[in-house]
Formats: C-alpha cells, structure tokens, sequence
C-alpha cells in the first residue's frame, strides 16, 4: 500500500512536470511576442517605412531601403529557388526512381543541413570576390537555401495525391507531362503553395548568408548589382550597436520582420488545414 | 495531325527515337527540364563541396591538421588555429542540449500522452511557430533582455556558492558569454526536439500502452518505461538534428557570446563559436591567408553537420517513422 502510494505520487509528479515543460515552451513564444510587440510597437513610427537611416547622433529615420532590399532579394530567391526546386521534386515524385533519385533525395537532404553561414562563403567565393556585394549575390544565397525545402515539399505532396487520379488521366490520353501539369500539380496545389509560403517565411529571416554577399548600405540601391539593405542584417548592426536609438530602430524592425514571418506561417498553415478537412481523416 | 504524329512516337520504342527528337516532344522535354533542375542540387552542392576546398587550399598546406588543435588565433601575426571556436561551438551546443532536451523531452511527452489531441494540436502549432522566429530576432531579445536579465541573476547564483565558485563558474561575468549563448541556442533548439519526438512518441504503437497499463503500471511507469524506450531511435534522432542546427546557428550566437578567440575553464567568460567567428570577422579579413583561415573554418562546419545529419536521419528512418525524417 505505502508503495503503491509512492508509485502514485511519482505518477503525479512527473506528468505534472512534463506539463510544466510544454507551458514553459508556449510560454516563451508569448514572451517573445509579447515583448518585441511592446517594444516594437512603441518605436514604430510611419518614418520606419517611408525614410533612409540617418547617421549616428541624429534622431529619426527608418529602414525604408532595408524593406525594398529585402523583398528584392527574397523575390530573387523566389524566381531562381521555388522553380527549380519544384521541378527537381516533380522529377522525383513523377519521374525518377531507383539509385538516381536516393542519391538526389540524400544530397538535398545534405544541403538542407548545410548551415547557412556556409553558404554565404560559398556564394562570396563563387561570385562576390568577382562581382563585389552584390543585391543578386544575396539573391542567390537564399535561393540555394530553398531549393532543398521546395524539392522535398513538393515530392512529397505530389506523392499524397492518389495513383488513381494519374491512371484515370493517362487512360483518357494524356502525356505524362500533361497529367501532372493539369491533374496531378491542381490536385496538390493547396499543399504545393503552402509549402512555398513557409519556405519563404523561413529565409526571409536568414541573416547569415547575407553579410557578405548582399551586404547592407546605408542608401537605396538601384538596379541589382550594387549592395543593398536588408531587414535581418539591418536588425544584426543595430541591434549590437551601442546606440539606444539604433536599438529602438532594431526593435521596430524586429517588429516588422517578426510580424511578416508569422503571417506567412500562419495563412500556410491555415491553406494546408483547411484542404486536409474534408479529406477521409 | 498533331494528334497522329504523337500516337506514331508514343507506338515506337523509346530505343529508336533519336534524343533530339525525344527532347524536342513536349512529354520528354518536361522530363529532361525536370531531370536538369534534379541533378542541378547535385551540382550546386558539388560545387559548393569544391569552392569551400580550393579557397581554404592556403591555410589547410600551412597549418596541416594543427589548425584544429592550435588555439592561437593572431590576424596581425598570421597564425591561425581554429581550437577556440571548435570549443565554443561544442560547449555552447552542449549546454544547450543539456537545456533543452529535458524540457523537449518533457514537453514532447505531455504533447504525445497526455493532452487532449485538440490541446496538442493547438500547442504543437506554437510551437512551431517559436520555431519559425527568425535567428536574428532571438539575437535581438538574446542580446537586449536575456544578457541584462542574466547579469543580474549570474551573480546572485554565483553568491550562493560562496568564495569558491566551481571552475565552470568562476570569473568576471559581463553578461555576454558560452553560458548565455548556450541559453540562447536552448532555446533556437528546443522546438526542433519537441515536435519531431512528439511525432516519435505518437507513432508507437498503442497495443504497448494498453498492455502496459492492463498489467498494473501507472500512466508515468507505462509512458517513462514502455513508450519512450521504443522510441528512444529516434527520440535520439531529433536530438542530433537539434544538435546539427545548434552547431551551425549563427547570428543569435554571435549577438551573445562575446566573439573573444580564447579557451576559459569558466562558462561565464566570453568565447567564440565557428559560425560566430566567420560572421563577424569574414567582412574585415585581410589578406588571402586569414580569408582562407575562415573559409577553413567553414569547411570543417560543414564537415561536422553532415557527419551529424547523416546520423540523425539514419536513427530517425531506423525507427520506422518515415514522417519524422524531414
């Protein structure tokens, strides 16, 4: 009886803790909200989106050029990464099989974990020792960051769609390249574009690979060879700056970028949820 | 006679169609498109294999294998040794893990066992979104709440051990340092491990509870000795990919930890991790031999993240769970 007791309370006692251990997580992610929303939101100011920064000792200014830096070099990275990483997995969801497609599933795998740091180096000794900092130079970094994300996503939400669909397609007459591009591809589509989405939210956030190939500038960048500003690296120098007004500027920033990610993550997730619901689950 | 010409093609056999011809039809040129993004991943991640090996040519001929052992790192002298940031990083990954996997753990049980689905959906759909917060933001809060916040609690800690402080916290504390990176990177981590156990833990099969908890064991005994145990692969699996990902993070390291290429005893002193040394001084390295330097260094983080990867998709697949393996 007085073991039975003990085994009871050990019971207790460790499944309250691993309550404890989930409500600890959750609890940092509204921490994390909570303080960069307050921080943020009091630094916010309309300057943020519409000005340059200003030098050091001088108040005001924003990050306007940081914001156009950013989406253009996520739109590069987009352009040259989605493309080529949705192409590669309907290649080895429709196409491939056997040795050739493990061994491409492996590398992908590989490049996946390739730390993002790297990266930068390997497009800074790939281009930017020739070119200099270049807005296209950080383009490509991010680029090479979602060809692995939107090769597996797409693989693998093509392989969700039913065997029966492709058959009932190829029996009217269909090529194969036009089953997938008018049966397959729609069937998944909701999955395919999440999985975009998310991708996006993840290396909109990347700072790494562009120290040193989309670097940062002060000023607006025209065309796409010339350094540009972007969000995170923005956030970077600010925020180790020893200047309570650049910390400001790099909460707001924090803020914007923060705010951006999560949308994304949410409206994907959301796309995903909603498809799956009336599907058999 | 569009429609005849391509029965025509598709009657013959594919042996015999010249490959101009094949890449020429629509069908085949959608697969040879297809088929050249695939092997492009190869090239590129040939390449990037290549240029990390030819542009650290300089500094792999001068130091040999010393570079990893020596823990000098002089950029006015020219002598490099990579044996400081080596430390950094595993001291700061181990710290972490040593954080986060009993709180992954933890939670990732609560998420698989005993929340209502709906509850572990919701909270799991959190979490992920804590994973999704971009490094550079936890850098931000890491740098301007958690360093202030712990120069105050570290030396009250510290006061609890009296004059003799055990080596690992011994020292001045200036609030960057291993320990808050470790801190920091525990919590970059901790996503990683709860969502792909709690994946681990659900896939065990349910006959083993029931089985369990029939022949008299409580909810904790059936769940600490029965389900984690058959899960424990791939339990391990998510640690080595929190591991391989605590290895490489960079910018919320580098806000913290102080960026000083020196060894210290003490967790409280400040260090250098391989990622945070390349991020901060690639921009302003002189001369063909400190550059070189740090593209080695990047070589052997590399190195290090693909031995860990491999291993951690290998324990994953061996468990059986395909859906964690991502």
């Amino acid at each position: 009886m007085k073991l039975s007791l003990r085994r009871k309370a050990i019971n207790a006692v460790m499944l309250a803790l691993t309550g404890v251990c989930t409500a600890l997580a959750v609890g940092l992610l509204f921490f994390i909200l909570g303080y960069l929303f307050v921080q943020g939101g009091f630094s916010l100011n309309w300057n943020f989106f519409t000005k340059l920064p200003v030098p050091v000792g001088e108040t005001g200014g924003g990050m306007a050029n940081a914001l156009v830096g950013s989406a253009k070099v996520l739109l590069l990275a987009t352009c040259l990464g989605v493309p080529i990483g949705f192409l590669a997995g309907v290649y080895l969801a429709e196409y491939a099989g056997g040795a050739y497609a493990s061994v491409i599933r492996f590398i992908t795998d590989l490049l996946n974990g390739v730390p993002s740091i790297v990266i930068g180096i390997f497009v800074y000794t790939l281009l930017v020792v020739r070119t200099g900092f270049t807005t296209y130079a950080g383009g490509i970094a991010l680029a090479i960051m979602m060809i692995p994300i939107s090769l597996r996503s797409t693989e693998e939400f093509l392989r969700s769609v039913p065997t029966a669909l492709r058959e009932g397609a190829m029996a009217l007459g269909a090529t194969k390249s036009r089953t997938i591009a008018t049966v397959v591809v729609p069937a998944a589509i909701r999955g395919l574009i999440s999985g975009m989405m998310l991708n996006l939210a993840r290396v909109a956030g990347e700072t790494a690979p562009l120290l040193f190939t989309a670097f940062g500038n002060q000023f607006w960048s025209p065309g796409w060879a010339q350094p540009t500003a972007t969000l995170p690296a923005m956030i970077y120098a600010y925020a180790v700056s020893p200047y309570p007004d650049w910390h400001r500027q790099a909460w707001a920033a924090g803020f914007v970028l923060l705010t951006l990610v999560l949308l994304v993550n949410i409206t994907a997730r959301s796309i995903v949820a909603s498809g799956s619901s009336h599907k058999s689950r | 006679m569009a429609s005849s010409a391509t029965t025509v093609q598709e009657i013959r056999p594919p042996g015999r169609i010249s490959f101009v011809g094949r890449v020429l039809s629509g069908d085949n040129l959608a697969q040879t498109v297809a088929f050249i993004c695939a092997t492009l991943i190869l090239v590129v991640t040939a390449a990037l294999v290549f240029e990390l090996w030819i542009h650290s040519a300089i500094s792999r001929e001068k130091f040999g294998f010393h570079f990893l052992f020596t823990s000098t790192w002089d950029p006015v002298a020219g002598n490099f040794g990579a044996l400081p940031f080596v430390y950094g990083t595993v001291m700061t990954s181990a710290l972490a893990l040593l954080i986060a996997v009993p709180f992954g753990v933890g939670a990732a049980i609560f998420l698989a066992e005993l929340a209502p689905p709906k509850l572990s959906d919701g909270m799991t759909f959190l979490i992920e979104l804590l994973a999704a917060v971009p490094s550079v933001i936890i850098g931000l809060i890491g740098f301007l709440v958690l360093v202030p916040m712990l120069s105050v609690v570290v030396p009250a800690i510290k006061d609890l051990f009296g004059d003799h402080p055990p080596f690992f916290f011994s020292g001045p504390f200036y609030g960057v340092s291993i320990f808050s990176a470790g801190v920091v990177l525990s919590v970059m981590v901790a996503p990683f491990i709860i969502s792909v156990s709690r994946e681990v833990l659900l896939a065990v099969p349910k006959d083993l509870r029931e089985a369990a908890l029939a022949l008299g064991a409580t909810r904790w005994e059936t769940t600490w000795q029965v389900v984690v145990p058959d899960a424990r692969r791939g339990i391990m699996g998510s640690i080595f990919l929190a591991l391989a990902r605590a290895l490489g993070e960079t910018m919320a390291v580098t806000m913290v930890i102080g960026n000083t290429p020196k060894i210290s005893a003490s967790l409280l002193a400040p260090g250098n991790s391989m990622a945070s040394v390349i991020a901060s001084q690639f921009t302003e390295a002189v001369g063909n031999l400190y550059l070189s330097s740090l593209i080695e260094v990047g070589l052997v983080l590399f190195a290090l993240t693909i031995v860990l990867n491999g291993a951690a998709r290998l324990l994953i697949l061996a468990t059986g769970d395909k859906g964690a393996s991502r």
